[in-house]
């Protein structure tokens, strides 16, 4: 087996995930809809009670709670559709298509590969269209005017950094699915996990008055995907903060918690046991 | 034990699950070409010995070698000569015949001219060319086998392993399959191996091994597993099975063996018998039938249950 037909098989099993995807459509409804609702719902609800954090100061104009909520919602997008692709891992082993492929001449790390590879790619079509299409919607009244930087450079390096976060919470999603011999298990992990995961990491409020909170939130690996995207939004103009690590902090950590959480999958996958056969 | 044209070799080979034994000290050989079966009741251990041979459980102690590979030390070579088709489909119902193809093809390395050519000449063979572009969801059970079949062949592997290959499959679409197996062996003279429970498609190999509880019972070509019985069987339907048993064994000087509302007696010359029960207790007689010992015989004998048995419980 060489690097090739490493890269081929991947690109098969991703082609496949593009392609189921592609036939549902009610999977776009929920990893995009749902996101989207929030942000317009959640922002209009809260824009009075909301306290704008420190770091804000230094806009021009005060911070709005939908325009602070808004890398919060493409990185849930990118959660949701992590958790869509990597549930149906669950379902390929039962339906017998993972035996299929554990059965052929590839390197496991193919199976994580490829899957890591289609649900990337999902997610950032759709977390993108949705940073492009957002701002957009104060046109009809559904948001408030961002004051996000909308240059080219600034947005191919956002997307970059949403790609990588893709990745991590696709191999997290991996890690967690691959075990697992039942969907309603996944679930209640992602009730669980995932989605406070994603409410306490600055995604849904800053959180830094302090307390245990705060440490929770720090020790969130997810809060750097959160900060990073935020400041790539905004082209490094906003001051280091508790609740908003600087961006080679956010970099770092997120870097190496999503070569973790791949190393750990392709380790999982290497492992023959009696739970891979139907 | 090893030999160089043999396809498969087990030599020793045992497995448990937790505590359960599922396999026992399993030895036996499949010489290359040829059509394979492994023929047992349901937990007689023949689908552990086919995910070991397929490399999805690892070998917990014996050897097991597929074209001269260790599939505990060689996986990854053992895989590129195995082409399998499990009893739970392993294609993708949301995808299209053809996608299903081409993703497999390209797992095993396969890819453009190459993959197109060999999908066109597999969907044509199994007849399935006007169904290329349907999703396999919509597809009936047999031609779903059929892509199965296509996907496990793609790659021209030197082995063949097909487990309980007909299940759900109605009579005429099982002929069908089998006759599809006939001519993958004519053409391109791969090794078969099957784990089945049904008599009817073990007779058709061209050796067996028989396995009961781990174990293995016997192995041979079937012919002689049978011939290694002596008598013929006579099988008799009654009216009131009951109050007429007595009669024909005091008659035949047999004992009777009960499966159903049959009455199986081993006779040595069943044409006489079946004249004698005639004559004597024809008015009780629905049905009568003559037959030389069958693979179900042979599986009693040496174990004291029926091949059927065990899925019934």
């Amino acid at each position: 087996m060489n690097g090739s037909e490493l890269v081929r098989g991947s690109f098969a099993l991703a082609w496949r995930e593009l392609l189921r995807f592609f036939r549902q459509r009610t999977r776009v409804v929920g990893a995009v809809m749902q996101p989207v609702l929030f942000w317009i719902l959640f922002g209009a609800g809260l824009s009075g009670s909301f306290q704008s954090p420190d770091w804000a100061k230094d806009l021009e104009q005060p911070l709005t709670y939908q325009e602070y909520f808004f890398p919060g919602i493409a990185v849930l997008i990118v959660l949701f559709t992590a958790i869509f692709s990597t549930i149906s891992i669950i379902e390929d082993r039962k339906e017998g298509f993972l035996q299929g492929v554990l059965a052929a001449p590839v390197p496991r790390s193919v199976i994580v590969l490829g899957k890591v590879i289609g649900g990337t790619t999902l997610a950032v079509i759709q977390a993108g269209l949705f940073l492009l299409v957002g701002p957009l919607l104060s046109f009809v009244g559904l948001s408030p005017g961002l004051q996000i930087d909308f240059s080219v450079t600034q947005a191919l390096m956002a997307g970059l950094f949403l790609t990588l976060i893709a990745v991590e919470l696709t191999a997290l999603g991996f890690v967690i699915a691959w075990p697992m011999n039942s969907t309603q298990g996944y679930h209640a992990v992602m009730s669980v996990v995932l989605m406070p995961m994603w409410l306490v990491s600055g995604a849904f409020f800053p959180g830094d008055q302090g307390g245990w909170l705060s440490w929770v939130i720090r020790l969130n690996p997810l809060t750097y995907g959160i900060s990073g995207l935020r400041r790539l939004l905004y082209a490094g103009q906003l001051p280091v903060s508790e609740s908003l690590p600087s961006l080679s902090v956010s970099l770092t950590v997120t870097a190496v918690f999503t070569l973790l959480c791949f190393v750990l999958s392709v380790r999982l996958v290497a492992r023959p046991t009696a739970n891979n056969v139907t | 034990m090893t030999s160089s044209d043999s396809a498969v070799v087990a030599h020793k080979v045992s497995h448990t699950y937790g505590r359960a034994p599922a396999l026992d000290q399993v030895s036996f050989e499949i010489p290359g070409g040829t059509f394979f079966g492994l023929l047992g009741p349901n937990g007689s251990g023949k689908t552990t010995l086919f995910r070991l041979l397929a490399s999805l459980l690892p070998v917990q102690s014996g050897t097991l070698t597929v074209g001269g590979h260790s599939v505990a030390t060689n996986p990854a070579e053992v895989r590129r000569l195995l082409g399998v088709t499990f009893q739970s489909p392993a294609v993708d119902p949301r995808l299209t015949v053809t996608e299903n193809l081409k993703c497999h093809g390209q797992i095993y390395g396969l890819g453009g001219a190459g993959l197109k050519q060999r999908t066109n000449m597999l969907l044509d063979r199994f007849e399935l060319s006007d169904r290329s572009r349907a999703l396999v969801g919509s597809l009936s059970g047999g031609l779903r086998r059929r892509v199965e079949l296509a996907k496990g062949l793609l790659h021209s592997p030197r082995v063949l392993l097909l487990d309980e290959p007909s299940t759900g499959l109605d009579p005429a679409a099982r002929r069908q399959f089998w006759d599809l197996i006939r001519s993958q062996r004519q053409e391109e003279g791969t090794t078969v191996v099957v784990t089945t429970h049904l008599m009817e498609e073990a007779e058709q190999c061209e050796r067996l091994v028989l396995l009961d509880s781990g174990r293995v019972v016997c192995e041979g070509p079937p012919a002689e597993l049978q011939a290694s019985l002596d008598g013929q069987r006579l099988s008799v339907r009654c009216h009131n099975t009951e109050s007429t048993q007595a009669g024909i064994e005091q008659l035949l000087q047999a004992k009777a063996r009960v499966t159903g509302d049959s009455l199986q007696f081993r006779v040595p010359d069943a044409a006489g018998a079946l004249k004698q029960v005639m004559d004597e207790l024809g008015a009780d007689v629905i049905s009568a039938a003559v037959s030389q010992p069958s693979l179900e015989d042979v599986f009693l004998e040496r174990t004291g249950r029926g091949l059927q048995q065990e899925e019934e419980a």
